[in-house]
């Protein structure tokens, strides 16, 4: 399991990067935001993809329509984990076809379960 | 506010349009119409002579908001403050970034340091364990006693050592958090600056709406472009981390409304 975390702060990437190796996975890489994240993911066989939102370039929201519109890419789970927090975007968001969506600031058990549920859904 | 603020003319310009206006109504009951005519003009006169006394002290009055409000250029000479107000409030941000961040890096790195310590104090205990179990059931060998000494010994060697650099590396995330009382003083200061500004735009605008009324400028701002906004689209621009959320209808007020949400479209 090989997942892409994409967040301009580094404390944030490594705060996610540390609670998913507590839940085991540990093939992890991060990027600082959508540009840098998009050609990773298009050239890295990655199976599982963790945003922000906001973030200066291309932004979370972008990323994923993105990476939906993506023949290669499209199928992959990705879950949102941001401060946004107003209800259009998280509607925005379920519309372009996102698998979870976290608000910042979050427990490691709301991201334990959100995960768990993506890969629940994917597996069946 | 604006608006509200008549222009009362001084005591001085009232008794001075009576005193003409009685001269009007002496010359008018006297039938002196040229007389009369007279006075109307010099009570025109001295109302003109109000109003371009109230014009110059408004236009000093917003000179002077101008003045104060041009925080950018001044206080460059002050020595101690390099740069301008608020070159300072952009610096004392960016400080309170590199302090917060240099903090959550200094508690991560020990975290990440601590975290294979207590993992390996964790798993010796639990293979002592075991080997202990076997002793109190006698299924150790006398002749293996030396194997589990040196395992006791070396475990309470490595506990005693591990407690030591995780304690030392509690110490050092405690003392990370100093920042909170650094940042809160440097973010009151910046809170200040803010209030400061803001008092002086109200009063700028206050000046300059009552120059408008006077000289009969009409604000051209019409009030529905302010308010109609197409509710059609989605409102989905980045607003960051939201300060207020319980006061907003449009926001969430955490993960279970999140939830909630995406459940009733279908997730």
């Amino acid at each position: 399991m090989k997942i892409l975390i994409v967040d301009d702060f580094s404390t944030m990437r490594r705060i996610i990067k540390n609670l998913l190796r507590d839940l085991g996975f540990t093939n992890t890489a991060e990027a600082d935001d959508g540009s840098t994240a998009l050609p990773m993911l298009q050239n890295g066989r990655f199976d599982f993809l963790i945003t922000d939102w906001n973030m200066p370039g291309m932004s979370g929201i972008d990323l994923l329509k993105a990476v939906r519109a993506d023949e290669q890419l499209k199928k992959m789970p990705i879950l949102m984990v941001t401060a946004e927090a107003k209800r259009d975007q998280i509607i925005e968001a379920a519309q372009a076809g996102v698998n979870g969506y976290v608000v910042k600031p979050f427990t490691a058990a709301v991201l334990k379960e959100k995960i768990e549920k993506i890969f629940e859904r994917v597996d069946s | 506010m604006l608006g509200q603020d008549q222009i009362t003319p001084s005591d001085d310009l009232w008794d001075d349009l009576k005193a003409r206006a009685q001269i009007l109504v002496s010359k008018l009951e006297e039938g002196d119409f040229s007389g009369a005519s007279e006075a109307i003009e010099k009570l025109n006169e001295a109302r003109d002579h109000s109003i371009y006394r109230e014009v110059g002290k408004l236009t000093r009055g917003l000179h002077e908001a101008i003045a104060n409000f041009d925080i950018d250029t001044q206080s460059t000479d002050t020595g101690a403050e390099n740069g301008s107000k608020m070159t300072s409030a952009e610096d004392r941000l960016a400080y309170v970034i590199n302090l917060t961040q240099s903090s959550a890096d200094k508690t991560m790195d020990m975290v990440e340091e601590g975290i294979p310590l207590a993992s390996e104090l964790g798993d010796g205990a639990l293979l002592l364990r075991e080997e202990w179990s076997r002793l109190i059931r006698r299924e150790v060998d006398p002749e293996n006693y030396l194997d589990l000494y040196q395992g006791v010994d070396r475990y309470l060697a490595t506990a005693g050592k591990n407690a030591d650099l995780l304690s030392e590396k509690l110490n050092t995330i405690l003392l990370a958090q100093d920042f909170q009382d650094l940042t809160g003083q440097v973010i009151k200061k910046v809170i200040n600056l803010v209030q400061d500004v803001e008092i002086r735009l109200v009063e700028l605008m206050r000046v300059a709406g009552k120059v408008e009324e006077l000289t009969g400028i009409v604000r051209g701002v019409d009030p529905s472009v302010h308010s109609v906004t197409n509710n059609k689209e989605l409102d989905s621009a980045a607003e960051g981390p939201q300060v207020n959320a319980e006061q907003r209808k449009d926001v969430v007020s955490g993960q279970d409304n999140v939830d909630d949400l995406l459940s009733s479209l279908g997730f």
